[in-house]
């Protein structure tokens, strides 16, 4: 068998669709990481130098979950902008622009990883 | 008089206790009696208040090797024992013999050494004088007159000669403190160098100055001069060598007692063996517990039932090797199942609970006893003059409440030979005269000190030989190990060399300690 490598394979599109409460606009997950923050407290990366924006919860019937978030994601892009060398401020604001409405998430996911990695060894 | 604790006595060395405790009494005693017929000799007092015995409680030749034997001063006896008061065990007749040689033959060496130094320190000290002065008495009129010059050389001879004087009864006037086995090299050294130089001055002198009457008196005077300087040096020399040089410490040694394993550690400088061992013994006395054969006795009598349990029977007639035999013996009793870690085991634990049980009754039974007792001010004493007490007075007024407490604790931690009622009674005296609190009393029974806080009868350890393969004057080396040796007991001691230390310095800017903060935020969106 011959190796494929697709580099967009790892990743995957999510589009969430902002709940209004009140006010506010919530997409109903929580994020943790960021250029600024201590990469090797993250319990999810797998690198532990790894200073991207990964999602460490994610609210029950919230929007993030019924679009299929999950724990442990790691956002690579929020819209086109590259989310893996943000502040995490940074990367709070761009996840909750007042004007948005939907949110396109690049994901990537360690068992999607190995997912395709047990699929290309087979 | 402690009457309540008046009991009757039915039986020879033993009294009755309070019921609840009596079986439990008899039975642990039965089991600490040893099987041998009694040795020493025991009189037992019964206790008064207003005038204690002065001498220790067990009489002079008690064997150290009995165990469970009473002290009674806690609880009041009648009986007097049979054995006589006057048996001497075999290891005190070997003690007295050995200190009545020892005694004339080291004490002639040590003064011959002390008449010979202080003959020739005298002659020393003279003979400055001495070169000035003859020429005046034998040819003072052809001296050539010699006015200022002279004078001041006068003053600077009696004032060197002062300083002389002061040092040297400042370093070497001192009370021999030890008697060593063979002569101080250094020293030894120091008085030849001493006695060549001022019989060379001698000899000159004798031969270019009075042999020729010389004139030329201001010469003489700065001869006598030159004389004092370089006595002046030699005695820093002396301080150099005898003092100075064994200051900085070149050597940690090792000192472990041979019969119980306490061991401590000392710094010296370069010292030859014997002095080491001196500045061992010295600190011995104050460092290492008190040697207590007392405690002994239970690995003694484990060894003896390991020997017991094997007999080795020669069923092949003789000619067998007699190291096969034994290593036999031996491998065999390693294999025998053998209980006896048990038995150390549940009998420490226990001997543990039981002493830490009496500690507290015995610092209970204290506390209350210091309660009892108030010092009075100097305004209140005018007030009540009819029931004031000295110190004395008030220790024998509280003892009795807690003497039986401190009898008992004392009797677990088989210290009961070390402390007798009347040092009890004077160190409570102390400490009440002193202010101090019962804790503080008790800080002598409660654990064992060193020798030195001991009646000198209890030391069991006065006359000391040194074993040593090496010659006693030789320095200190790595690795040299010499053997002091008393009559019960031996300290081993070992010497290694203190490390080469390699030190190297590292420069820290204060500028350069600089933090960030790690932080692992969590934001909802």
């Amino acid at each position: 068998s011959y190796l494929i490598f697709f580099f967009s394979s790892f990743q995957q599109r999510i589009e969430i669709h902002k709940l209004r409460q009140g006010d506010n606009l919530i997409l109903g997950f929580s994020i943790g990481g960021g250029i600024d923050q201590d990469p090797t407290q993250n319990p999810f990366s797998e690198d532990k130098t790894d200073k991207g924006i990964y999602v460490t919860r994610v609210t029950e019937g919230g929007p993030a979950e019924v679009a299929g978030l999950q724990i442990g994601d790691k956002i690579m892009q929020v819209n086109g902008w590259d989310m893996t060398m943000v502040t995490h401020d940074q990367a709070r604001k761009r996840l909750t622009k007042r004007n948005e409405e939907v949110v396109r998430l690049l994901v990537t996911r360690q068992s999607l990883q190995k997912a395709v990695q047990q699929s290309m060894m087979s | 008089m402690s009457t309540a604790m008046d009991t009757e006595s039915t039986y020879s060395g033993y009294s009755h206790y309070s019921g609840h405790s009596k079986k439990a009494h008899r039975q642990g005693r039965d089991r600490h009696k040893s099987p041998r017929s009694k040795d020493g000799s025991r009189s037992e007092k019964s206790v008064t208040i207003q005038t204690p015995p002065a001498e220790p409680l067990l009489g002079n030749d008690a064997s150290r090797a009995e165990e469970g034997q009473d002290d009674n001063w806690g609880e009041t006896t009648t009986a007097i024992t049979g054995t006589s008061e006057h048996s001497i065990s075999q290891e005190d007749i070997a003690r007295i013999s050995k200190d009545l040689e020892d005694s004339v033959g080291l004490d002639c060496k040590r003064y011959l050494g002390l008449t010979v130094a202080a003959v020739l320190g005298l002659l020393v000290f003279l003979t400055p004088i001495a070169f000035i002065l003859l020429p005046q008495i034998l040819w003072r009129d052809d001296l050539e007159p010699c006015g200022t010059v002279c004078e001041g050389l006068f003053i600077s001879v009696a004032f060197k000669l002062l300083i002389l004087l002061i040092g040297t009864w400042a370093l070497f006037f001192r009370q021999p403190k030890a008697d060593i086995p063979r002569v101080f090299v250094f020293r030894a050294l120091l008085l030849v160098l001493i006695f060549l130089f001022v019989f060379s001055y001698w000899l000159f002198y004798g031969v270019r100055i009075l042999d020729t009457k010389d004139t030329n008196y201001q010469g003489i005077v700065q001869y006598a001069v030159s004389l004092v300087d370089a006595l002046l040096f030699i005695h820093y020399l002396a301080i150099v060598l005898l003092e100075l040089r064994q200051l900085q410490p070149m050597f940690a040694v090792k000192v472990v007692r041979s019969t119980d394993g306490e061991s401590r550690y000392y710094s010296l400088g370069h010292l030859s063996i014997q002095r080491a061992a001196l500045v061992v013994l010295e600190n011995y006395y104050k460092d290492f517990t008190v040697y207590n054969p007392a405690l002994l006795t239970a690995s003694k009598s484990r060894a003896a039932k390991h020997m017991a349990g094997l007999k080795v029977y020669n069923v092949d007639g003789p000619g067998n090797n007699a190291s096969g035999q034994s290593r036999a013996m031996i491998a065999a009793a390693a294999r025998r199942r053998d209980s006896s870690h048990n038995e150390l085991y549940y009998e420490e634990a226990d001997h543990e609970r039981r002493v830490k049980k009496r500690r507290a009754r015995l610092v209970v039974a204290v506390e209350e006893a210091f309660t009892h007792i108030k010092r009075l001010q100097a305004e209140e004493q005018q007030k009540a003059p009819g029931e004031m007490m000295d110190p004395r007075e008030a220790a024998q007024a509280i003892f009795p409440s807690m003497a039986r407490a401190l009898q008992k604790y004392l009797r677990t931690t088989r210290q009961q030979q070390y402390h007798s009622m009347e040092s009890i009674l004077q160190h409570l005296s102390f400490c009440i005269t002193n202010n101090m609190t019962p804790k503080a009393f008790l800080e002598r029974y409660l654990n064992p000190g060193p020798t030195l806080q001991y009646d000198k009868d209890r030391w069991f350890s006065k006359q000391w030989t040194l074993v040593s393969e090496e010659a006693v004057t030789s320095g200190l080396q790595d690795g040299v190990v010499f053997v002091l040796k008393c009559l019960d007991f031996s300290l081993v001691v070992n010497v290694k060399k203190i490390p080469f230390i390699k030190l190297s310095e590292e420069f820290i800017d204060p500028k350069s300690h600089k933090f960030v903060l790690r932080l692992q935020s969590e934001t909802s969106v």
